[in-house]
This record gives C-alpha cells, structure tokens and sequence, in this order.
C-alpha cells in the first residue's frame, strides 16, 4: 500500500486544523474500508491519515424526542443497529444500514463513510434522505449543514470543500403515525451491491387511512442517490389506494435515470424502480398503521 | 515522515505484545510478516472473502482492512488464540468432525468468525449461522458442513455448561 502518515485526533477542532495544515493532502479514516481499499488499488491518495473515531462527538449515538437523532459520523453501522432508539424510531434506516457488507464490515464501516464516499448505490443514503437527515459539516469557520439529498454530487464526489468534514448525521424526530422501508434488489441474497435501491416515508393522518406526507428516493439509478421529491408531493392529502401508490411509483420511476452497467440493464432497472418504490410505500404504511 | 515506524502495544492471544510498524500496514501484514502469526490468511486483501478475520476488542474484523497502528491499547485474538492448553476448541473439534474443509485456506477465518458468533449467541438458528458467516467465503465445501460444525459446536459447548 502507498505510504501515509497517521494521527488519531481527540477533537473535532484538532481535525480541522490538520486539514488546514495539510491542504488537502490528508484523508479522513473511520472504518477504513471503503479508503484502505481505494488507497491500496490507488484509486485515492493520502500523505496523512486522521484517524476520527476516537473523537466522542463522532462515535456518539444519541437521541431524543425534541431534537431527535445524532449520528456521529465515525460511529459503526454495527453499532447504530444496536442501537434502541435507532430500532424503534428510524426502522427505514435500520433496514439499509444491515444490508451494508457482512459481519466483519458492520463492525467497522460507519454510515458517515457510506455517505462521503458517495456511491449513488450506497443504501445507506436513500433511507437517510427519506429521513429528511441533514449532514453537519465542521470547517474553519465553525459548522455547516446540508440537507443528505444535497450531498453527493456524482459518483465519489461530495459537497464539502478542502478542510471540510462530516461530524454527524442529525435525523429529526419521526412524527405521529410515521412508518419507513428501504428495500434493495440484487441477484443473490446477501453480500452484494444494490441494482436498484428504493427508500420510502410516510406520515398517515390520524384516520390512518390517508398520507399527510411521504418522501421517496432511489439509489443506482442516477450518478448520484437520487430524491424524488414528486412521488411523495403527489401522495400528500390523497387516500391510500393501490391506484394512488401506483401513480407515485410511477413518477419515481420517470425520475430514474439508470445506465447498463456490470450489475444490471438500463431497461430491468427501469422497471424495478417502480416495483421497489411501490413495495417501499407500502411496507412504510403498514409501519406507521401500527 | 511517511516511513516513519511507530510503536504500537497490544495485547495478542492474551500475551502483550510490542511491535514497530510503517502506518501504511495492515493488521494482517503485521501479523503475518512480523509477528509471525501465519494462521490469518490473506485471501482477497480487500475486505470481501473473511479469510483474514479476527476478533478485536469483541468485534469480528477483516485485519487487511485494519491499520495496524490502529490496535494500540487493544486487545485481537486470532486463530492462534482459539485452542487453549486443554486442547482444541469446540469449534476446531467439530469442523474435524463434520470435515468442514478441503483446501482448509478459510477455515481460520471461519472459525475466528464462528467463535464471535457463540461468544455472543450460544444458540444460534441455521439461519443466523448462515447470516452471520456471509462474510466468509469458502470456495470447496458448499459451506453445509461448515453451517453443520458450528451447530454442532454450538450444542456442544451447551451440553458442557
């Protein structure tokens, strides 16, 4: 592997000043394996790597019913799925962030990682944007937030500048009569990249028999994850009927812009985007009937 | 500053233990040329097939995807660490039993991953075994008899307790 150098930060401000120091030659380490993997086959570049998973602002898990969900942006997905309140409030974010790798990589990979490194299939993202998560950004000046549907901005690449990093993940609280999926489709059974990926989110009225509000996204099928802010503005106020979620998952649908690649067609993947959005609704329903 | 050796102190298989490494090696290259703890295998060096598991502070990892210096302060068991001075585990004993191996290039890996599991589910199902061990890859056996030994196993070290 290319030489690099190592430090293991104590604080959020220590990382922003090695950033500064380094000028964009230091690269962030969490779980390591989507960088260590990258710097290996160099595909990326480092001279110092800072190690942030030491610093208790970005292995913290917490939550509260006012402020909801801090993900700190180095903590394990292992972790975060042991997590109470993540269990009992966040099920659509639970269900992508298992999917990511097996056992050994759980461990270890952190959903801030999953983030940065911007895959537009990673499944991590389409379940945190129907979330409505926004990503805290801390930089010389102080901090900065984006909304997660603003944040990757093609494949690999992110909307933080030189001397930025993500410190957490903060997901507001889910509302009254709230349910949330998020659903892949690949060719085995465990172990693989997402073909299509389709998060979704609904708040029912109190009747349950209506949508209030819903949100929609779709991963693998755009350079970047991609939020279909339509499917769900089409949902709001309407009766939840098999025609009414059909028409939203068609509008996903027409959002998609998939290419053929090694892991599926254009075409198949067209047709799964609506499939998989309508499956997502539908489970997210039933959730917040509950 | 890039080749710069640093000192790391671990504890490894319950013996502390005190190496200098480049920051750009892997736990497993460590290990390995180092250490000279060949049990951990390098299959696919990329975080994919398992064959480098080990367990460290508790929690299953790929050492090719673990910096060494990382591990400072910590404690890793590897495979080495599995059997104790009473003889095999009950794991090692049952993938013998079942013949869980042909080539045996994985079975570090499965085993280190197997142990994680019953250390912290006694009782598995098969499909928790199954789950859990998607991480590993096995390209001889067709993994049944290694889903059986860890069932096994797993009733064994029930039996005893």
């Amino acid at each position: 592997m290319q030489a690099f150098d190592y430090v293991s930060a104590g604080s959020v401000k220590e990382v922003v000043s090695l950033l500064a120091s380094n000028n964009g030659r230091a690269r962030l380490l969490s779980g390591g394996t989507d960088l260590l993997v990258q710097l290996r086959e160099n595909r990326r570049t480092a001279e110092l790597l800072i190690d942030v998973k030491n610093i208790p602002e970005l292995f913290a898990i917490h939550y509260d019913s006012q402020s909801g969900l801090w993900l700190g942006a180095a903590a394990s997905c292992h972790s975060i799925c042991q997590d109470r309140f993540v269990l009992e409030h966040y099920p659509g974010l639970v269900d992508a962030i298992q999917l990511i790798g097996g056992v050994q990589i759980q461990y270890r990979a952190s959903v801030g990682g999953n983030l940065c490194n911007a895959s537009p299939a990673a499944d991590s993202i389409p379940a945190l944007i129907v979330h409505e998560a926004v990503c805290l950004i801390a930089n010389q000046d102080g901090r900065r937030e984006i909304p997660v549907e603003h944040f990757c901005t093609a494949p690999g690449k992110n909307a933080m500048e030189s001397g930025e990093f993500l410190v957490a993940v903060k997901v507001p609280p889910s509302p009254a009569n709230f349910g949330s999926h998020y659903l892949r489709f690949i060719p085995r059974n465990e172990m693989d990249i997402a073909v299509v990926g389709a998060g979704a989110a609904v708040t029912l009225d109190d009747t349950k028999r209506n949508v209030l509000s819903a949100r929609i996204a779709l991963g693998a099928v755009a350079p970047t994850p991609l939020f279909v802010e339509e499917a769900g503005a089409f949902l709001a106020g309407k009766e939840i009927t098999p025609e009414n979620l059909h028409e939203a998952a068609v509008i996903a649908q027409a959002a998609a812009r998939p290419i053929s690649d090694l892991r599926g067609t254009a075409e198949p993947r067209k047709h799964l985007c609506a499939v998989l959005t309508r499956r997502a609704l539908e489970k997210a329903i039933e959730r917040a009937k509950v | 500053m890039m080749n710069r050796k640093i000192q790391v102190q671990a504890v490894i298989n319950g013996e502390e233990v005190e190496f200098l490494c480049e920051p750009r090696q892997s736990l497993l290259e460590v290990l390995r040329e180092t250490l000279g703890l060949t049990g951990t295998k390098e299959g696919c060096n990329n975080g994919n097939c398992g064959a480098c598991n080990v367990i460290l502070d508790g929690a299953l990892v790929n050492a090719c995807l673990v910096l060494a210096v990382e591990i400072n302060g910590r404690t890793v068991t590897t495979i080495e660490g599995i059997a104790t001075a009473r003889g095999l585990h009950p794991l090692q004993e049952k993938f013998i039993a079942h013949a869980a191996l042909q080539c045996g290039f994985c079975t570090p890996g499965f085993i280190v991953a197997s142990k994680a599991l019953l250390d912290q589910n006694p009782t598995p199902s098969e499909n928790e075994v199954r789950q859990w061990l998607a991480g590993n890859l096995c390209r001889c056996t067709g993994y049944d008899r290694i889903v059986r030994a860890v069932m096994d196993a797993a009733q064994a070290q029930e039996d005893i307790s």
